[in-house]
Formats: structure tokens, sequence, C-alpha cells
């Protein structure tokens, strides 16, 4: 009884562990004071703040706008390719399929200044692309690995089966591949997007004047002090994602139990 | 129809042949090229073969950081599997539901741009933070203590940043685990420590290799954790690496840095597969 006390207690540590700053950021959000430092009085100026900060809602909404289409971009060319990889060799086939593993392992910070390097060399001027660039860069071989585990023997059976029916190829993506892969692709794209909010790292080294992303902004106000309108927006993002998230995770979930039936 | 299928495979193949070799091989070579480069005082990339780029690495103060470095992520790699191991052997026998929720759960803060939660360790963890002026005022302690700006607050912020890394493949693999062998070994007298050591510990162990790279190989890297957290005093490989792309401005010796880098990881890696770890897992939350 004992043991089982202290079980669910250090799982329970755990999760405070993980949650405690952003527990501490929302609540700091409805707190009277300028600095963050003492909590004051409850109040909800912070989250009217937000709307005369126009620093702050340039760079959430560039990080909002790198995000969904990196994530859109992302998911598309990863499913294609992990298809692609599946279904067909080619010339070189390994030392591609090896490259694609590469932005999962190397350090962020060497990716970062490879892709400045390389964009500096042509002439790319940092700005907004050069950011969704990146992330669609880092994104793709996440949504390639999470659809391959959906690609199994079984589906050549069921892909062999198709064209023996006289499918067309397209046909056969449509209807075999992608409802197989479908699950692939969801979990997939959530990375991306995940992915891309929690970047720091890259979106330092490819932004450039006027492309100014939360990160960089935080980076940029943190050393003077914080001030809890970045708190609230933070708070509204993590209630918007969370909805998001939670019914995506309900839709799956459901269509399982229906599966099952 | 042959005409078709050909455009299909090529439709199909296409992208990710122009995404490996534009995004992830040419930016490649292209530091590896500029790490034999010399630069200008300037700032600027002089194309004259030179080695001393490599050279510069071994110098004493490079060494310093570089053992600093893997020092902090060496601790980070290891508090994180004392902290993940129990955590998935204790959930180990709860029903899938629950599992896949503590799966979403620990995937959730990601949610919140990194270098946020990192803030929300500086309203906890500095003098006047929270944990200080909570102490203070159960009268447990009479003066703050120092908790960031030091190696303290580095590794809090790395193993907090990191910890998911190390807890969903090491969950992974546990939870793969039967239970008819654990219960096996209990019926035969087996102890906990030996049911761990030689059952759950040899059927995880890529898993905590997984995690180990995964939680490591960044270690290295953040450079936001040591500036924010360390105070701009102790400095790790990305520092350096960040100082000389974007400050002093010596791109062939902070490509020089990164090349070093890329070859601890393919070693690292390659060590990985030797034990019997997949690549694929390594993307796989």
């Amino acid at each position: 009884m004992k043991n089982k006390f202290l079980n669910n207690l250090f799982v329970i540590l755990v999760f405070l562990f993980l949650y405690l700053p952003i527990i501490v950021l929302i609540i700091y959000s409805f707190n009277s004071s300028q600095m963050n430092i003492i909590f004051e009085n409850w109040t909800f100026d912070w989250y009217k703040e937000i709307l005369h900060n126009s620093d702050l809602i340039e760079a959430f909404s560039n990080t909002l706008l790198v995000a969904v289409i990196s994530t859109v971009t992302s998911t598309i060319l990863g499913t294609i390719s992990a298809y692609g990889l599946y279904k067909y060799e080619f010339p070189f086939k390994k030392l591609i399929n090896g490259l694609i593993y590469i932005p999962i392992v190397i350090p962020e910070i060497v990716l970062g200044i490879s892709l400045l390097s390389i964009y500096t060399l042509m002439k790319l001027q940092l700005s907004l692309v050069t950011i969704i660039l990146s992330h669609i860069a880092f994104s793709i071989p996440f949504v390639i690995v999470s659809i391959r585990s959906n690609l199994t023997s079984q589906t050549k059976v069921l892909e062999e089966a198709a064209k023996d029916l006289g499918a067309s190829p397209f046909k056969t993506f449509t209807k075999i591949i992608l409802p197989t892969i479908m699950p692939g692709i969801v979990s997939g794209a959530t990375l991306a997007f995940t992915l891309s909010l929690d970047d720091v790292v890259i979106s330092y080294f490819t932004s450039g004047p006027g492309s100014l992303t939360l990160p960089l902004y935080i980076y940029s106000v943190i050393k003077t002090g914080i001030t809890p309108d970045v708190n609230a927006l933070t708070t509204i993002m993590l209630l918007v994602t969370f909805t998001i998230l939670i019914s995506i995770t309900i839709i799956q979930s459901r269509k399982i139990r229906k599966e099952a039936l | 129809m042959k005409e078709n299928n050909k455009a299909f495979k090529l439709l199909f193949l296409l992208p990710v042949i122009v995404y490996t070799l534009l995004l992830i091989l040419l930016p490649l070579v292209y530091v590896l090229f500029l790490s034999f480069c010399k630069s200008d005082s300037y700032g600027g990339i002089v194309y004259e073969f030179t080695l001393s780029n490599y050279l510069n690495i071994f110098d004493s103060t490079y060494l310093n950081i570089f053992f600093k470095s893997v020092s902090i992520a060496l601790i980070t790699t290891f508090i994180c599997i004392l902290i993940s191991y129990p955590f998935a052997i204790i959930l180990r026998k709860r029903n899938i539901h629950i599992k896949n929720l503590i799966t979403k759960l620990i995937m959730l803060p990601f949610l919140t741009n990194s270098l946020i939660r990192t803030y929300g360790w500086i309203i906890l963890l500095r003098k006047s933070g929270i944990i200080n002026s909570g102490l203070i005022g159960m009268g447990i302690i009479k003066t703050p203590m120092s908790l960031m700006y030091n190696r303290f607050g580095i590794i809090v912020g790395m193993v907090y940043t990191l910890l998911p890394f190390m807890l969903l493949p090491i969950c992974s693999s546990v939870f793969e685990i039967d239970n008819n062998i654990i219960d096996a070994a209990k019926d035969l007298g087996a102890s906990k420590l030996q049911i761990f050591f030689k059952i759950i510990l040899p059927q995880t162990i890529s898993g905590v290799f997984n995690g180990s790279l995964m939680v490591f190989i960044p270690a290295i890297g953040f450079f936001f954790i040591t500036d924010i957290l360390g105070g701009g005093k102790i400095m790790i490989i990305g520092n350096l690496i960040k100082n000389q792309f974007l400050t002093a401005r010596n791109w062939p010796f902070g490509s020089a840095i990164a090349i070093f880098l890329i070859i601890i990881t393919f070693l690292l890696v390659k060590l990985y597969r030797k034990l019997g770890g997949k690549l694929d897992d390594l993307g796989g939350f």
C-alpha cells in the first residue's frame, strides 16, 4: 500500500516537473505586477495589453504562419516521399534514405548554421521564407519516419490485390495507401507542428530583419525582463493548441472504436 | 499505361531527392568546404586551403569548453535515465488508454516554445523567485540560494527541456516487455534487482540508447539554455559555434567545430545501430 503511494507520488512529481514552468507562466499572466516577480493581485489587464504590443502580435502571427505553412508543406512532401521510398527502387536510394535521418540526429545548431551558410551562398535574403524553408527541412524526416511505421508487408499484399483487380496506381494510392497511412500522417503532422512551435535554434540562425518570431522576440526582451502580456499570449496559445490536440485525439479514438465494431 | 507509371514514379521520388540533396547534403558539404577555408579579419571567407581551423580546436580554451560541454551533456543524460526508468516501470502495468494519455501528456509542453518554458524557470529559480521566497517564507532557509546563473541552473534547464526525449523511448521499450516473462521470473524466485538486470535492462537497452542519443546530442548544442539559465558565464559547444557565426564572424572555424560535432554524432549513431537500435525509432515519438 505504501509502495503504491510512493509510486504514484513519483509519477506525479515527474509531471509536476514537466508542467511547473508552464503553470507558473499561466498564473503570472493574471498578476497585476509588471515584473513577474511578486504576485500582487489578480487582473485580466495583460490580456488586453497584448493588443497594444505590436511586436508581440507580429512575432506571434509570424510564428503561427511559419508553423502552419511548414506543417502543411512537410506533411504533403513527407507523405509522397515515404510512399515513394517504400515502393520504388532507384540509383542512390541508400544514400537518400540515409540523408533523411541527418536532420533527426545531428544537433540543431549544425543544421541551423549549415542552412544559414547555404542561404548566404545563394544570396537568399534571410526572411520568413528562409525560416519556413528551414522548418520544412527539419520536419519532413519526422513525417516520413512516422508514416513508415504504417507501411508494412501487409500493405504490399493489399496493393498487389488492387493492381490485380485493375486499379490504377493513382487509385491504389488514394483508396488503399492513404487510408492505411492516415494515422502516420496525422501523427507526423502533429509532430511537425509541435516541433515548429517549439523550435528556437533553427529560427535563431535563419531569420533576418523583419521576420520576428516568438523565440526571437523573447530572446530580445529576456535580459531586460519579460512583461506578463507574453505570459497571457502563451496562455491563450496553449489553450488553443490544447483544444486542437484534444479534438484530434477524440476523433482518432472514435474512428478506432468504429473500426473495432 | 507505361508512360503513366513512369510519371507516377517521378512524382513520388522527385520531392525527396530534391529535398535531401538541396536542403541536407548541399548545406553540409558546403560547411565541410568552409571548414578548410581561411577567414579574413572582417568576417569574410578567403578561399584558400588550410587545416588551421581544425588545429585551432585543440587550443586549451576550446578543449576546456568541449570538456565542460560533454560533462554537462553526460550529467543531463544520466539524470534523465534515472528519472525515466522508474517512471516507465511504475506505469508498465497500466492499461493502454492510460499509457496513450501519458505519452500525450509528455509531449504537450512542447506546444509552448522551449524558450518561453526556460523563461518560466527563471521565475522559479532566481534569487527573488518562487522557490527561494517559498523556502524563506517557510523558514527553511534564511538567505536565498543561487539556483541559476551557474551549472545547477543549466542542468535543471537541460534536464527539463530534454527529459521527454528520454521518457518516450524508455516508456515504449519498457511497455513492450511481456508480462509473462516477468511473472515467470517471479515464480522462479527472482529478486527485483535480478528481474531488472536480467530481463528489463537487456530488453530495453536500445530504448535507453535511443533516449541517450536524443538527449546527449542536443545538450551539446542548446546554447539558449546556457545563455539564459547560465547567465552567459558557462559556455558549451553550442555557444562557441553560435559566437563564431554571429559575433566573431569566423565562419570557417565555426564550420570546423560543426564538422567535429557531426563526426561525434555519426560515431554515436553507429554505436547505437551496433547495439541493435533502429534508425526509424529515433524520430518516432
